[in-house]
């Protein structure tokens, strides 16, 4: 064993990078789950961001076209959702779980040209000044924008959530969809807008993978990392802060046990591969999960 | 419409559904593990489907499902394709063994192919490809480009054909560059692009300068790619989108002839269980082209350990070869039966680590 050969400031820049896509699509799902609405198609809506992500930026030459179409490409499958949803009442399991199935047939027919064909490059941004810090750095200034975007989204969501008034309203509508009727705010206009930014959130994450992480189009690339954005909202209890914490120390978790594995440490390779899952739960299981949402899951309609 | 008409009608579609029997379109069934668009294994197997379209035309109808996971659902799976009247079933990964087998004792008269395994049956055949002799060449060409002497493997499961890949490679990389080092991944997946990219980045990171891969998508090529400095090996399929740098050459399943032989053993009814393993000579394996980021004598001198294991006449486990532990395995000029090697589950000297069980 050479633990030496573990380059600690690469491990925190890669831990960044490796937990990039599941941070930004499980903040899109946290504020779809505090709207009341639990859309089990995260996995659906990142793959399909992932191809049309792909897709627009090997057309246009552009990686932030990419970004952009892929958040577009998420929204709508999303919006599909919400119209299944929250116009015709579906039930919200069994759509989400269809939803992921759609997307992932849906983006092996979009990808069929694609298959093979390199993304255009995204470089790093190299921040200048703070990103010649010594150790900090390499840690933190040197990574590429989506890194940063998703850092910004976790902020964006919890002080929009905590302060503003339309959070307030989206919190409310998640809590108690009858009680925010009866104040007058439109229930399903506040759920279906929350729905398609978790669509664009996945959308931005699948694309993470597809156009910086991985970078190129695979079928099936995302391989259950939206499940994972999923669950790590639940164990976040709901709270951007707490999320940020578990995708970090999931990301963390993952890159540090394949580089335990090349420095020959002598645990069987199994316990390796499940420490990212345990150690995610155990931490966040202890801080106590809080609260869901009142509504989480229910559907609802004025007439009830 | 009477009903006579409609009796005749019936009796005149029966006739022409025993006529299109007669006419009898041989069936031939495959299931992947990944989608066909991996880009590496499911790919090439999917190629060899496809060439078998094209060369029995009409005669051969062919089916295939894709991302099948290895276990109860492929049982599912291949009960589904024997019943819709497959005549031959090829199920093209290691973990399909017990699936296959136990479908095939359902269905007796329908004639099964599993790949890289080893139960066979009356109407089951196993047949895989000495993937070890084109590492042989890769281990060749890595022990002389790496300058930091680390060469890093990103392995999938630990089974036989994984291992005989790594010490296959180790044992050349270490013939032509004696301080060379390993250092294995297990990603514990067959396909799963971005744990992929992620192992290769962290072997990167750990110095490694020439990266091999035992998994199936393109991802380990785009990240050393993005690395800079490292050289990797096409796996499975060519990878030719990643020449000339990154990947310097590739390891190319070419199951077409394979699969034509089949089917035309199933049509012309000479079929028998067998079990078939070849290597680079029948042209199983491929290598494909080594690019010109290699040297010129280090490409003639792998081209000629190609052509010398193509003959018969190098086989790439000749001994003297000891286990990890120390232990004799092979002594001066012995070389490995095909037993042993099937069941390889033990490094060669000098590879450290340990292979979980």
């Amino acid at each position: 064993m050479d633990l030496s050969s573990i380059n600690p400031v690469l491990l925190f820049a890669s831990l960044m990078v490796a937990a990039t896509p599941i941070l930004l699509a499980a903040i899109g799902e946290l504020a779809v789950e505090r709207a009341g609405v639990l859309n089990l198609g995260v996995e659906g809506m990142m793959i399909t961001g992932a191809v049309c992500g792909f897709i627009v930026a090997v057309n246009t030459g552009s990686p932030w076209l990419g970004f952009v179409g892929a958040a577009v490409g998420g929204a709508m499958l999303a919006l599909l959702f919400g119209l299944l949803t929250q116009v015709l009442l579906s039930n919200q399991v069994a759509t989400g779980l269809a939803l992921t199935l759609f997307g992932l047939g849906l983006s092996a027919l979009m990808g069929q040209g694609y298959i093979g064909i390199k993304a255009p490059g995204f470089p790093d941004w190299h921040i200048p000044l703070l990103g010649d810090i010594p150790v900090i750095g390499p840690i933190v200034f040197q990574h590429d924008p989506m890194v940063y975007m998703g850092l910004a989204l976790v902020g964006a969501v919890w002080a929009f959530l905590k302060y503003s008034r339309t959070g307030l309203i989206l919190r409310a509508v998640g809590e108690n969809h009858e009680a925010a009727h009866a104040l007058g705010y439109h229930v399903i206009r506040v759920r279906v807008l929350a729905i398609m930014f978790g669509g664009a959130c996945a959308g931005l994450g699948g694309a993470y993978l597809s156009l910086v992480r991985v970078p190129q189009w695979t079928e099936g690339m995302t391989a259950g990392a939206g499940w994972i954005a999923l669950a790590i909202v639940v164990f976040a209890s709901w709270k951007p802060a707490r999320l940020l914490l578990g995708a970090y120390l999931f990301g963390g978790v993952t890159v540090l046990q394949l580089n335990l594995q090349a420095a020959g440490l002598a645990i069987p390779v199994e316990y390796l591969s499940m420490s990212p899952y345990l150690a995610t739960i155990a931490v966040l299981v202890i801080m106590r999960a809080g609260r869901a949402p009142g509504s989480l899951g229910q559907s609802f309609h004025a007439s009830r | 419409m009477t009903m006579k008409s409609v009796l005749a009608g019936a009796t005149l579609a029966l006739g022409l559904s025993t006529g299109a029997f007669a006419q009898d379109t041989t069936k031939v069934g495959f299931i992947y593990v990944g989608p066909v668009g991996d880009g590496g294994w499911s790919y090439e197997h999917n190629q060899g489907r496809l060439a078998l379209e094209e060369h029995f035309g009409d005669a051969v109808e062919t089916v295939f499902v894709e991302s099948v996971p290895e276990g109860a659902d492929a049982e599912r799976v291949l009960t589904q394709m024997a019943l819709q009247g497959a005549d031959l079933i090829f199920t093209t990964s290691f973990g399909y063994m017990d699936p296959t087998l136990n479908v095939a004792a359902k269905f007796p008269d329908v004639k099964f192919e599993h790949a890289t395994g080893f139960k066979r049956a009356d109407n089951l055949s196993t047949y895989s490809a000495r993937f070890y002799e084109g590492r042989a060449v890769q281990g060749h060409i890595a022990g002389q480009m790496t300058e930091s002497n680390i060469v890093g493997y990103i392995g999938s499961f630990p089974i036989p054909e994984v291992i005989r890949g790594i010490n296959s490679a180790y044992i050349h990389a270490k013939a032509v560059n004696p301080d060379v080092e390993f250092k294995v991944v297990w990603a514990y997946t067959w396909f799963d692009p971005a744990k992929e990219a992620e192992a290769a980045t962290v072997l990167i990171e750990q110095g490694a300068d020439v990266i091999l891969q035992h998994t199936d998508s393109t991802a380990p090529q785009a990240a050393a790619q993005a690395a800079g400095n490292v050289i990797t090996f096409g796996q499975a399929s060519d990878m030719a989108a990643f020449a000339p740098l990154p990947r310097v050459s590739s390891i190319i399943d070419n199951w077409s002839p394979y699969y034509i032989a089949r089917t035309q053993a199933v049509i012309d009814g000479t079929w028998t269980s067998t079990d078939t393993w070849d290597g680079i000579g029948p042209g199983m394996v491929k290598i494909g082209e080594i690019s010109d980021a290699v040297p010129a004598d280090v490409k003639a001198s792998a081209e000629a350990l190609r052509d010398a294991i193509a003959s018969g006449e190098y086989h790439p486990f000749t001994g003297p070869l000891n286990k990890q532990d120390g232990s004799v395995w092979l002594a001066d000029g012995e070389t490995a039966d095909d037993g042993t090697l099937a069941g390889m589950n033990f490094y060669v000297e000098g590879l450290s680590g340990v292979i979980p069980q």
